[in-house]
């Protein structure tokens, strides 16, 4: 058994998912365990703090900081509007005053004698979280949020931009390895999300948006179109917030990929049905991967996966399914044949250890095992 | 902490030792053992770093680099999933010691009152206990209130350190900070139950201000004031508070690593501040000036030491595997297409730099892909190198005596302490390093990131294992340093180059070496040629080098040298390409030098194209 390697990306046909949704701060719970919900309900509701001002209200009225608090006007927690008197100051036996109008209606956060700066917390900035999917609320979060749980496909994408959609899966190409054109993209797919083939163009990428498409799922994008979209080259894989008009989830890589045949069909499968999509990528430390759910009636006849916790991965061992995840074999299946404990060396003349795979049609190849990943069902 | 082998009272007891670094891609795990006395490398394993889903846990990750050394050594080191602590009879280990940068690493925002001196030494100190610093908020950073209380709010680093301020001056800045940095109530990257770690280290008379303001607000710590009065900086006893307060929270909340701490003898090193240790080590022990790199898959980490002044910086963005896409950005294309010696259309190599991105563990099979990765990495050193020298200026380390006039020179002019001429080695570390397939290939990324002038020796970390040593030191200084000298630090050789520039072809430098066998080796070398003459590691010839008129090796222009020039496992390198360097800007023109070069030091084997295995 080998024990260096890499974890696949999920394709699952039907299984148990299960979403977190949890407000940024604590907040309000709106649903309760039993609850069945809607992807669009919203299910936790909150304020963020305001953003907050500062004022340096002993040098506008020209006093001393430990002088602020008898010319305060207001005190910490007062609300006061914008254009109010915060602060006034008399000299010459109360002749002249001189005043510091608040620049922004908010509440008194803190009032210092040290540096006679004021703190104004402006007013607080509604959040919501929706559901995500539909499904069933199984737990709550006190305060938090609730855990979503349904029974559906779930496919995880390498890379992906624009937070989460929901809408119809529509089907626009007739297979994986089809690039997406502009053409096959019309007024009927708004709100949709289209599943598309190997690559989606920078033209198809401006038809989407301008007739409203919600979502793409497609097997590779150019990087240079990327940095079209984005405006500036994305150096560290943190994605999510993107106000792109769409969201978008690569399901293979950068440049012309072939959407995996097992991928392609199972989500063409699903053509027509609800899908929740998120384009969130992060490939740091607590790794998140773009995804598609698509939850499925449960009375529907397909056995039920078990959960990939429920039944820890084995590891790679001859026999395992893996895909080759670097060129010069990049995107291609096949099974694991030989895993030689010894170091071997590359075209590159690195040495490393490696594994024998034979490919779908029958072509045998050996490649590093850093550059596979196992296929998860 | 495990209770096991007693180290104050026996260290010569510890027959085997596990040792390994959590890095932000990959595990790494070492064996050392005792034989005839003496303490050795055995073998090595790594496993990609699990802090991911499925598994988010980095036990899993150690275990799976262990559970490699243990197919390839045929011993056991792990039962019921955890690392036998202490031996018993041949199966497990008498000392487990562990570094790690997953997760990022430790992240901190840093405050002073004046950008060039309280806040830059806060950054320095935190930088030296081996953190990336993400923002310095200062007094005078020309930033308004707002711009800051957002800023920390939302870069949510795992800790603040809080400046400023000598002992007995001014309280009204430090009380200004602790008031932003209190309204912007900072939350913590991970986890939300745990409120954010605050080190103060400013004015003892703004003590109680501080504490007023923070202490409902964050989980607030003292300590002494790290930069006392103008002309001294202190900041050792800050250095260990991050670190202490690194283990105590952060590590604690990242996952799985409550589960490592249990596991070894001493506690978890940043694996910056562990590498950074053994720099000093090289530089004390030899008494020389020593650059050091660790580049590794999100950061690249530089170490100097000059005149027995230490300085560490990280380039929290510029690495192999996460960051690689960084590198891009920051160079942008034409810049590392500069050093990749065939064509290849952008478009091209930016979608394998960005597929090398999402997939960041996967690793060159063809040799044109090992090429390409060698051309980033030369960008990765060269940024991190400039970032390094704007940072090694004016006061340095701990308890260093300046006077007030130096203090202003040296911020006002930011003159770095890294002088190329001055430097007698420079070490390597990190995958793309360590890893080569052949060493020259690492002496060549180290000079071109790095443009060594004069005579500089070069060497690299075997297998990147300078971490592991780092942390070992620490409890067993004497079984480090052996493994360090006999197995991990690979002497390349040495690196002549002439500063100067002049016209292709035009003579450059002319070289004679008497070599240890008695015989002459001479050897004269033309403007924008590049040779290397093969010396064992070790070996001492003796060399009198002659510059031509516009150039020179350290005595000035055109003055001859008679020195001494140790060899390696590459040679001497005679690098006549001048500095500045400057590479010609004609694409074919390019790729005909580069070739020239690689063909010239047998950088790599001949056949471009192979894809065999």
């Amino acid at each position: 058994m080998a024990h260096a390697y890499s974890p696949g990306l999920r394709v699952a046909r039907q299984t148990k998912i299960r979403k977190e949704r949890r407000l940024p701060l604590r907040g309000e719970v709106l649903a309760a365990v039993g609850d069945r919900v809607q992807a669009e309900a919203v299910v936790a509701r909150t304020e963020l703090p305001g953003n907050v001002q500062t004022i340096n209200v002993a040098n506008k009225l020209s006093i001393l900081p430990e002088d602020i608090e008898r010319h305060m006007l207001a005190k910490p927690g007062d609300w006061v509007d914008e254009g109010e008197i915060l602060a006034q100051s008399r000299s010459f036996f109360g002749l002249f005053k001189s005043h510091c109008k608040m620049p922004v209606g908010g509440t008194i956060e803190s009032v210092s004698e040290i540096t006679g700066q004021v703190i104004i917390r402006e007013v607080a900035i509604p959040v919501e979280v929706n559901a995500y999917v539909d499904g069933d609320v199984v737990e709550v979060f006190e305060d938090e949020g609730v855990l979503v749980e349904t029974e559906g496909t779930f496919v995880q994408g390498i890379f992906g931009i624009g937070g989460e959609a929901v809408g119809t899966l529509e089907v626009v190409a007739d297979n994986g390895s089809e690039v997406l054109s502009p053409d096959v993209i019309t007024p009927s797919h708004k709100d949709k999300i289209i599943l598309g083939g190997s690559l989606v163009t920078m033209d198809s990428l401006k038809r989407a948006t301008e007739v409203g498409v919600r979502g793409i799922i497609v097997g590779g994008m150019g990087d240079s179109d990327l940095r079209t979209i984005l405006g500036y080259d994305l150096g560290v894989a943190i994605t999510g917030s993107e106000d792109i008009g769409l969201s978008l989830i690569v399901t293979e890589g950068f440049g012309e990929m072939t959407m995996a045949k097992r991928t392609f069909d199972l989500l063409a499968s699903r053509r027509g049905m609800k899908a929740s999509i998120s384009g969130a990528t992060q490939i740091r430390a607590g790794v998140i991967r773009p995804e598609v759910v698509i939850p499925l009636d449960r009375v529907a006849g397909e056995d039920q996966e078990k959960a990939r916790r429920d039944a820890p991965s084995t590891g790679l061992v001859v026999g395992s399914s893996v895909r080759v995840i670097r060129v010069p074999y990049f995107g291609r299946i096949g099974k694991v044949t030989d895993l030689p404990p010894e170091l071997q060396k590359l075209g590159s003349e690195a040495m490393v250890r490696v594994l024998g795979v034979e490919f779908e049609d029958g072509a045998h190849a050996v490649v590093p095992r850093a550059n596979v990943e196992l296929i998860e069902e | 902490m495990t209770e096991g082998v007693d180290l104050n009272k026996d260290p010569e007891s510890i027959q085997t030792i596990v040792a390994t670094d959590c890095g932000s891609t990959t595990t790494k795990a070492i064996l050392i053992e005792k034989h005839d006395g003496h303490y050795r490398l055995v073998n090595r394993g790594e496993a990609p770093t699990t802090v991911e889903a499925p598994f988010e846990d980095v036990t899993r990750g150690v275990l799976n680099a262990v559970a490699e050394v243990e197919d390839l050594t045929g011993r056991q080191f792990i039962r019921d999933d955890k690392i036998v602590y202490p031996r018993e009879g041949e199966t497990g280990t008498d000392l487990y010691v562990s570094t790690s940068s997953a997760g990022g690493g430790l992240q901190m925002m840093v405050a002073g009152v004046v950008k060039e001196m309280t806040a830059e030494s806060a950054q320095r100190a935190a930088l030296g206990a081996g953190a990336i610093v993400m923002d310095v908020i200062a007094s005078n950073d020309r930033r308004q209130p707002y711009q800051r209380i957002r800023l920390i709010r939302n870069l949510r680093p795992d800790m603040i350190l809080l400046s400023g301020g000598i002992d007995g001056g001014t309280t009204t800045h430090v009380a200004e900070l602790a008031e932003l940095i209190a309204a912007a109530d900072p939350r913590p990257r991970l986890g939300m139950a745990y409120s954010l770690p605050v080190i103060y280290a400013g004015n003892v008379d703004a003590r109680e201000i501080v504490k007023d303001r923070l202490d409902a607000k964050s989980s607030l710590t003292v300590t002494e004031n790290l930069r006392p009065v103008l002309e001294r900086e202190n900041l050792q006893p800050a250095r260990l508070r991050i670190q202490d307060l690194f283990l105590e929270h952060v590590m604690k909340h990242a996952p799985g690593y409550s589960n490592l701490l249990e596991w070894t003898a001493v506690p978890i090193m940043p694996t910056p501040a562990a590498v950074g240790s053994i720099m000093q080590l090289i530089a004390r022990e030899e008494e020389i000036d020593v650059v050091g790199v660790d580049i590794g898959g999100a950061t690249t980490d530089v170490f100097s030491v000059f005149g027995e002044v230490f300085n560490r910086t990280v380039s929290a963005n510029l690495g192999m595997s996460y960051s690689v896409s960084n590198v891009l950005a920051e160079a942008t294309v034409p810049s590392i297409l500069r050093w990749v010696p065939f064509d290849v259309e952008e478009a091209d190599l930016r979608n394998r730099i960005k597929n090398k991105m999402i997939r960041p563990t996967t690793i060159p099979q063809a040799l044109e892909e090992l090429m390409i990765e060698q051309a980033i990495a030369r960008e990765a050193l060269r940024l991190a190198f400039i970032q390094h020298k704007l940072l090694a200026v004016g006061l340095k380390g701990v308890q260093q005596e300046r006077t007030i006039s130096d203090t202003f020179e040296q911020t006002e002019s930011g003159a770095t302490l890294v002088n190329m001429m001055d430097l007698d080695i420079l070490v390597g570390s990190g995958g793309v390093l360590s890893h080569a397939p052949r060493r020259v290939q690492a002496a060549f990324m180290l000079i071109d990131g790095f443009y060594p002038e004069g005579i500089t020796q070069l060497a690299v970390d075997s297998i990147f294992m300078m971490p592991q040593l780092g942390v070992l030191a620490q409890v067993h200084p004497k079984a480090a340093m052996e493994v360090f000298h006999k197995d991990c630090l690979i002497k390349l050789g040495t690196c002549v180059a002439p500063v100067g520039v002049s016209k292709t072809g035009d003579q450059c430098i002319d070289i004679t070496l008497e070599m240890p066998d008695g015989k002459t080796e001479k050897r004269s070398v033309k403007f924008g040629e590049m040779a290397v003459i093969p010396l064992d590691v070790d070996a001492k010839a003796k060399a009198v080098i002659n510059p031509a008129r516009k150039f020179d090796v350290g005595a000035g222009r055109g003055k001859e040298i008679h020195t001494e020039i140790i060899g390696g496992v590459v040679g001497v390198i005679i690098d006549a390409r001048g500095r500045p360097l400057i590479l010609p800007t004609d694409r074919g023109e390019r790729v005909r030098m580069l070739t020239e070069w690689n063909k010239a030091l047998d950088v790599y084997p001949e056949n471009r194209e192979s894809t065999e295995v």
